[in-house]
Formats: C-alpha cells, structure tokens, sequence
C-alpha cells in the first residue's frame, strides 16, 4: 500500500512539471490555433538561461537566501526567454499569419531545430550539471513516503503560475483582448484590439512559463543538455489536448493525469507482465485515444469546422 | 513535356552522368603515395555519442603520432584519415566505404559502438582489409568474419566481471535497470544475471528505462520493495547519474554497479555525493602506477588538459596494435596483415596485457573502480 | 510513332527500368563510395516522392513516414534473413534469379505490412485535420520505434541492438527501378481523373466533399500507397546497409524526408526528385560541417515557408494546369 501511494506520489509531482509546460502550450494554442512545436526549446533555453545566469551572479546569490535567489534567477531566465519568444514570433510566425495552418506548423518544427542544433553548437552536446538552486532535501514527517523539498516547491510554483495566469486571461484588459482574438481575429481587430501587441503579449507570457518550468525541471532533475526540451514538451503537449487544448484548468488536469498513468504503467509493468520500455508509448496512446474519441479534450469545448 | 516524364529523364541523366564520373574518378585516386601507410579511423565526433568518439580519435591521433615521431614504421610515415559518422545509423557504413574505396586505407580503426562497428564489418571483410574496433564489446562484432579484431574485452566479461564481483561482497539480492534502447545495456544486464543467478544469487527486481529519461522514481519505488543489496545500472552515465541522486533521495542505500558506460567525469558532477560507495568495472585505471600507463596518462594530459578515459587507452591500443603488427607483417596486404593481427600475444597495451584469442576478441583482465570523494579510485583487478 | 506518343510516360518508364538494369550490370566499375551514395540517393527519391502524394498532393501532414520506412525495413529483412534460406533451397540454391526471387518476396512482405500500417493511421486519423493529423501521425512514429526498441534481444528483431547480417541484395536495378515505379505510380495517379481528387482534397476538403467527392477514399489511399512505398525504400535500405536499428527510424529521419519534399516543393513530383537527389549529395558535402548541417536546414525551411512556400524550383505542377486551362 505504501508503495501505491509512493508511486502515486510520484506521478502527481511528475504531472505537475508537465501541467507546468503545459499551460503555455495551451495558451499559445488559445489565442493563436496553431502549436507552437519550439515551446519545448524555449524551456531548455529557460534551464541553461538559469543555469547561466546563476553561474553569472554566483557571488551575488550564494549570499542571499536561497527563496530569492531561485527567484531572481527565475525571473531573469523568464524575461530574456520573454524576450527570445517575441523575437521567434516577429521573425519567424508573424510573416505567416495569413497562411495556412500548415506552413505555419512546418516553420514551428524549422523553430525547433534551430534553436536544438544551435543550442548543441553554443552549449555543447555533453550534459551539464545543473546548480542546487532549491536545497537538495527530504520533507521529513511523511512515513515511510518521500518527498523532496524540490517536488514541494515545484507544485507550489506551479499552482502559482495556473491562478496568476487564470487571472490575467479572465479579469485583465489584456485578457479580454486574448479571449476576443481567439474567438474571432478579424471582428477583434475591428473592435480596436491591437493584435499584434496582444499576439506578442501572449508569446512572451507563454515562453516566460516554459523558461520557469525549464529552471524547475532542470532543478528535479540536474543535468541540461540541449535535446532535453523534446521529452516533457511532448509530453506537455500530450497533456494540453487530453485536457482539452486552449483551456487553462485543463492542462493542469492533463498533465497530472499523464505524469500519473506513465507512472503507475512504468511502476507496475513488470507485475502486469508487460516490458517497463513500453512506457515510452504511453503518452502517445493517450494522445491518439484522445484525439480520436473525444478530440475536444476534457475539459475542452466542442468546436466545428466553419466552411 | 510530362512532369513525369520529365522526372525520369532527371532521373536517366543523374544515372549516366554520376557513372560517368565515377568511371573517370576510379583512375585519379588509385595512386597511393608510396612514402605513406593509410589508415582509416571511423568515429563519432559529433551527435549523441561523441564523448566517447572523441575520446578514442584523441588516443588513436596520439597514438599514431608518436609512431610517426619516432620514425613511422617500415620506413613509412602513417597517414591517419578519419571519418564522423555522427553517431547515426547508416552513417558508420557509408564513410567505412568511403575510407575503402577512396582513401585506399590498408586498415580501419573503429567504432566505439557495437551497433556501427557491425555495420563497418561486412564492408571490411568483402574488401578483405582488417578491423580493429577499439571499444565495441558486443560478441556480435567479431563473429561477422576473419578481418575483424577487438582490443576491449567483451560484454558477457564485463557482465561476469560484476555479478562475480557482487556475490564475493556476499551481495545476494541483486535489482537490475537496464536501458532498453542500448544494446550495450540490454546485453550487460543479461549476461550479469546469467552469471549470477546460475552462482547463487537472486535478482529481485527488473526495471527499464529509455535514454533520454530524467525521472526514475517509478521504477526505484518498485525496485526499493524487493530490498536488494546492490543496483545493477548497466546503462550510460548520462542517466545513471540521475537514477543515483533519486534512488537516495527515495532513501535506497544499496550501492549501484555498471560498466564502462559509466566512464565520464559527468557522472559524479550530476550524481554528486548519491553515488559515493557505488562500483563500475572498466578497461583500465589512470591511476594505475605502473610506468608505462602513468607516461600515457602525463602525455595525454599535455596534449589535451584532461585525464585520459577507458576510450582514449582504448583508442591508443587499437592503433599501437595495428602498428605492431604491420611490423611484424612486413607488408600492409591485407591477408598478412590479418595474420599478423591474429598472432598479437602479450602485447603490453595501456588498458593491460593483450592476447587475442581464436574469435578474434581481446583476452585481458577488467578492473573495478568505485567513486571516491569525487573520484574514480581502483578496487581490484579481475582476471579472465 | 503515334503509339509511341501516346504511351510515352510507359516508354519512359521501361526506358528507367532499362537504363537501371544496364548500370546495374556495369556497377562493379563504379566506386564503392560513390555508389553507395547514388544507391542512397535513390531511395530518398521514393521517401520523398512516395511522402510527396500524402503532404504535397493530398495536403495531409505527415510527420511519420520514417515509422512506416522502419516496417518495411524489418519486415523485408525478417523474410530475408529468417525465410531466406528455405527460399534459396526450394529454389535450387543461391543463383541471381533466386537471389531476386527472394528479394522481391521480401520487399513486398515489407511493403504490403507498410500498406497496412499506413491504413491503420489513415483510416482512423480521417477525424483529424492538419495539426493534429501531424501530431498523431508522429506518435504512431515513435510508438513504431519503441514496438521494435522492445522486442527481445535474441529474437528475429534483436531489440535495441537490431538487425544485423541482412543479405546484399539492393543493387542499382533495384533501387533505381522501384524509385522509376514509384513516380511513374505516384506521377499518372495524380494525373488521372481519378487523381484529380487528392488535389481536390488539398484544395478545399469541404468543396470537394461536396462536389461528390469521396474525400475519404482519397486520403486512404493516400497514406496506404505512400506507406506501401515507404515500406519499399526501408526494405531496399535494410538491404544496402545489412544492418538496421530501431532508433535510424525516429522522428529526425522523418524530418529528413519532410524537408526534402518542401525544399522541392509541395506536390511538384519533379521538384522532389531533384531535392532528393540533392539533398544527399549536399549531405555528403557537408560531412565536415556537421555541426551546422542541421542549422542551415532550419532557417531553410523557416525561409521557404516565408518567401517560397511552393518549393525552390521555379516551375511547379500547379502553375502549368492553370496556364493550360
């Protein structure tokens, strides 16, 4: 039993990182309908900008206590990815959005490949070790269960985020921008919506969550090289159509249901008599069940096709 | 016109035109110069494994320049070409025939990885030239033919090598990880529990992972149940390092065991403290006192500011052996040269005393390393 | 001449085969090397064109055609390797024509399980437009590749460590054959009546579904002739390399494909043929630029959806039917 609620656990606090890549995801996807491939790079860029940035400011931050200096190194590494996602969507989206769909998808997968292979030549493809930036310890009190002081912070962080977030897309000016030129770009755009300060808005708000899941992450699990964005930005994206894509709430489910299932599937494989290496298909059988019986996702809103 | 027709005829053309080509190139190329031995190396200086292929070009480069220095060998200079294969799949098989039918190579040094230096085989034994993998221990490699040499020891060894290694600790219970996605991890984990579990020993939990993996807490949880004594990890340090900082943060306190993948001073940067205490078996010891290894160990440094790894001795031996037997061959023909390969015996390499045996595999002892304070610090030596 | 005007893309055709098969014979004289890499050439022809009928004339996205490149791979090397030899007997030992028989059986196990594949994506990947359909298709990819990646290490499909031993049998017949088959298939369904509707499907689903057209039907057939192909050319590369292993057929081989038809342009079959052809040969030129190999194509592709959506060469398909009509 203690074993079941371990693993359980587990999954929950696997889940929260991805619900955290996730919400970006569903923004961008929101107000924009297109899925921004790159946001799994920009959240590697968010790690190795934390991971410099502390290796700029050491002397600094090694004399402040360590809930500031996580948050100062946060909040750089979000403003300059802010900064990268404005200049991906100026550079390369904005020229296309009159485009079809599709051409626009093809550039985003171009986006990711340019920032994986220069990352891999201005990095280096070797991993490198990430700072303790969140003391490496157990909370202690639990049983016999375990969790760490990172895992805490990162759904605390997270949960953060999700209202913050929540807030600004319901109850800001510029939220009500994002809503209206989601539903309709044109009618928006008449009614005085500048979009594309919202548009430009709405990706450095997405790219600044990638860059604070990628320095959370990077935290649970120490070591940045510069294909690590592939993984969990799959995964999260898997999470933002389980829960059904362009809805807030729903990448939170989603991802905590995904982090959960791969847990129990890779916990419990070898009692199910199946191979643990499947567990790399998981996600990707969540995906295709969930786009073919309920394409909407969960929480998602039943759309058609307009001709 | 037709666009299709239009697109066989391109097609037609790139036919006649590139036979053409190539019917004039074959000509140009053959002139071989006669002051210089090539030799051809193939390795993966770029892409997901080329911490390892750079180390062993760097030992082989090394190697092959201190032959030269010293006079080359009969009375040639050795020509070193080497190829990237960029860690990819088809690449390693393409610059092997590139280095064949090219360069006019007389021999090839190469790969690390087992799978590519299956694909270089058959092209070296079709053109009956000799290959000497460095650090492919997969038994598949050699069996491919009579051209084909290893100087490293091989997997159901170094997996041996372990489980001996465990049950003489009295280390009964045993829980394996193995990396599914490496055929390397996939052949370790299997050749250990053979030898442990027919020795006495009981694996009390299997686990596996994908490369690229960051979270391992499902897979320790259920392992964690069975109360092994150790953890064999017989995948790469990029994950082990990983696996080791979660296994004691879920409060495992059994040491972990691996292989030669372990080999990279990335492994203690990320594991940190978790994986103090923790033993790999590997080709050899830079802290090996004996002369002829601490000269190794000094010139490299010089050369490259770091301390060579098992892949660089590796590299080193491969073309030192190479080398030697050219000597004693007195000739770079392909079949002689094999022969003299064949008959390498006692040869005092950097990762120990080398003898090739009847399947063309290296017959020499593996030693077993633990991380201590940071470092890696030699155990014991365990003989064939 | 009449008759041979009005066949004259079958002329063509048998002309390829011809051409293949005399070169074929005189491949010995060519370097190893160079060979090699017009063999490779050839079957990124058949990737690219073969890719080319879903994403560039059906206006589907395919992001998985190195999922089904990795089943025609196996499969056919499976039947060589494992039935290979029974083959060979019943056929009174090893001789060039049993040799072909042989291949011929395998490339099309290869191919047909392919065929199947492709029509379990198609069919149930129907609901899905664009995105999404991209998406799917990716992950049936991957899940290709970790089926394989998990299969035991001793059995036929060796595991991680993958097949290795696979016959010889790709020669420059073979692959320059197959890829004159496949654009002459791929070139004349398009160009039929019949083909009309993938470019109809491309053009506007929802028109042509109801013009009458059965937008369904098309897609199928689509994905399962493009996979069948893709099965070939896995089962020609099994065959050149001797050895194939689960991670050669990941999403980055696919983007391979991908950029290959979109530098040569969307439903340009031409246009393909030449970036294809390309490609390799770029590939091999910048052996020594690896590190920036993958740069360069990227901000390529970025560019080409900015300036040049319809591919690098300046004649394409579509521009000439609308001038004809």
């Amino acid at each position: 039993m203690d074993q079941f609620v371990q693993q359980l656990l587990n999954g929950l606090f696997l889940g929260a990182i991805y619900a955290l890549i996730a919400l970006g995801y569903t923004m961008v996807y929101g107000v924009l309908r297109f899925i921004n491939f790159a946001h799994g790079d920009v959240f590697m860029l968010g790690a190795f900008g934390g991971l410099y940035v502390h290796k700029a400011l050491a002397p600094l931050l090694n004399a402040l206590p360590w809930p500031l200096a996580l948050a100062v190194v946060m909040l750089a590494s979000m403003a300059i990815c802010a900064a990268l996602g404005i200049a991906i969507e100026y550079f390369a989206y904005r020229p296309l959005r009159t485009r079809p769909r599709l051409n626009v998808l093809i550039t985003a997968i171009g986006v990711s490949l340019f920032i994986e292979y220069t990352g891999q030549l201005v990095f280096g493809a070797t991993q490198q070790p990430f700072p303790a930036l969140i003391p490496r310890q157990n909370i202690s009190g639990l049983g016999g269960l375990t969790v760490t002081m990172t895992q805490v912070i990162v759904v605390v962080v997270t949960t953060a985020l999700l209202i913050g977030l929540r807030y600004i897309v319901m109850r800001t000016r510029l939220g009500l921008a994002m809503r209206a030129l989601s539903l309709n770009p044109t009618a928006a755009a008449l009614m005085g919506v500048n979009t594309s300060v919202v548009i430009s808005f709405t990706f450095g708000l997405g790219s600044a969550l990638a860059a604070a899941g990628g320095i959370l992450y990077a935290s649970l699990y120490p070591s940045v090289d510069p294909f690590m964005g592939i993984q969990p930005g799959i995964k999260a994206f898997v999470a933002a159509v389980l829960g059904g894509i362009g809805n807030i709430p729903g990448a939170a489910l989603g991802g905590m249901i995904i982090g959960v299932v791969e847990t129990l599937v890779t916990g419990y494989s070898q009692k199910l008599g199946i191979p643990s290496g499947y567990k790399e298909g998981v996600a990707f059988i969540i995906l295709i069940l969930i786009l073919l019986f309920k394409p909407s996702g969960l929480l998602g809103k039943v759309e058609r096709e307009k001709v | 016109m037709q666009i299709r027709n239009r697109a066989f005829l391109l097609l037609g053309l790139f036919g006649v035109v590139t036979a053409g080509l190539t019917g004039c190139k074959k000509g140009g190329d053959a002139a071989a110069d006669a002051d210089t031995i090539v030799i051809g190396e193939v390795a993966a200086l770029t892409g997901g494994t080329a911490t390892f292929g750079q180390s062993s070009h760097a030992g082989t480069q090394m190697a092959i320049d201190e032959v030269n220095a010293a006079g080359g060998v009969l009375g040639k200079k050795i020509k070193l070409v080497t190829e990237d294969d960029q860690s990819k799949q088809g690449e390693a098989g393409i610059v092997a025939k590139k280095l064949v039918s090219r360069e006019k190579v007389v021999a090839l040094l190469g790969e690390v990885a087992s799978g590519r230096s299956l694909e270089m085989a058959p092209i070296a034994q079709k053109a009956g030239i000799p290959m000497i993998s460095p650090a492919s221990t997969n038994p598949k490699v050699t069996e491919t033919g009579d051209f084909i040499f290893r100087v490293c020891f091989i997997d159901p060894f170094q997996g041996t090598v372990m489980a001996k290694f465990a049950l003489a600790r009295g280390w009964k219970k045993v829980a394996v990880m193995t990396d599914v996605t490496q055929d390397y991890s996939v052949g370790l984990s299997q050749y250990f529990k053979e030898y442990f579990t027919k020795n006495g020993g009981t694996i009390v939990g299997e686990q596996s992972y994908a490369s690229g993996d960051k979270d391992f807490k499902a897979q320790l949880t259920s392992v964690k149940e069975g109360a092994p004594d150790a953890i064999l990890a017989s995948g790469y340090y990029n994950e082990v390092g990983l696996m080791s900082t979660q296994a004691k943060e879920l409060g495992i306190q059994a040491p972990l065991l691996g292989g030669d993948g372990w080999d990279s001073p990335s492994l203690v940067q990320v594991a940190g403290k978790s994986i103090e205490g923790s033993f790999f078996s590997n080709h050899f010891s830079n802290e090996d006192t004996a002369p002829r290894i601490q000269e190794f160990v000094t010139k490299y440094k010089a050369k490259h500011g770091t301390i060579p790894d098992a892949m660089a001795a590796l590299g080193y031996d491969s073309a030192m052996i190479l080398v030697d037997a050219i000597k004693r061959a007195g000739t770079t023909e392909g079949k002689a040269l094999r022969d003299a390969i064949a008959a390498t015996k006692d040869f005092e390499g950097i990762t120990g005393k080398i003898s090739l045996d009847a399947k063309r595999d290296a017959n020499k002892p593996a030693v077993v390393l633990t991380i201590k304070d940071g470092k890696f610090v030699y155990v014991e030596t365990v003989a064939p | 001449m009449q008759l041979l005007l009005k066949y004259r893309t079958q002329a063509f055709l048998l002309l390829a085969l011809l051409v293949s098969f005399v070169v074929s014979q005189a491949s010995d004289n060519i370097d190893g090397y160079v060979l090699q890499i017009m063999l490779v050439a050839g079957i990124n022809i058949i990737l690219a064109v073969s890719l080319n009928l879903v994403n560039g004339h059906t206006g589907q996205f395919s992001l998985g055609h190195a999922g089904f490149m990795g089943v025609g791979a196996y499969m056919s090397a499976a039947v060589s390797v494992e039935m290979g030899p029974s083959i060979l007997g019943l056929l009174g030992g090893p001789s060039t024509l049993s040799h072909g028989v042989t291949f011929v059986i395998a490339l099309l196990v290869g191919g047909l399980c392919a065929a199947v594949c492709g029509w379990m994506v198609g069919v149930p990947s129907l609901r899905l437009r664009g995105d999404y359909l991209a998406i799917v298709t990716l992950g049936f990819n991957e899940i290709i590749r970790v089926v394989f990646q998990n299969t035991s290490s001793s059995g036929p499909f060796g595991g991680a460590l993958g097949m290795r031993g696979i016959p010889d049998y790709s020669t420059f017949f073979w692959v320059f054959g197959i890829a004159a088959i496949c654009i002459y298939v791929v070139a004349s369904m398009v160009n039929s009546t019949y083909g009309r509707g993938f470019l109809a499907v491309r053009d506007d689903e929802v028109a042509s579904e109801s013009m009458g057209v059965n937008t369904v039907r098309y897609k199928v057939v689509a994905f399962v002739l493009g996979a069948f192909f893709a099965g070939l050319a896995g089962g020609l590369y099994a065959h050149l390399f001797g050895a194939i292993d689960p991670k050669g057929f990941g999403f980055l081989k696919s983007v391979d494909i991908i950029i290959m038809v979109i530098l040569g342009g969307m439903g340009s079959t031409l246009g393909v043929v030449v970036a294809a052809i390309g490609l390799t040969a770029l590939n091999e030129q910048l052996r020594d630029a690896e590190k920036f190999r993958m740069i360069v194509f990227s901000i390529l592709l970025i560019v080409m959806m900015i300036v040049r959506p319809q591919g690098l060469l300046p004649v394409t398909f579509e521009k000439k039917r609308r001038k004809s009509a």
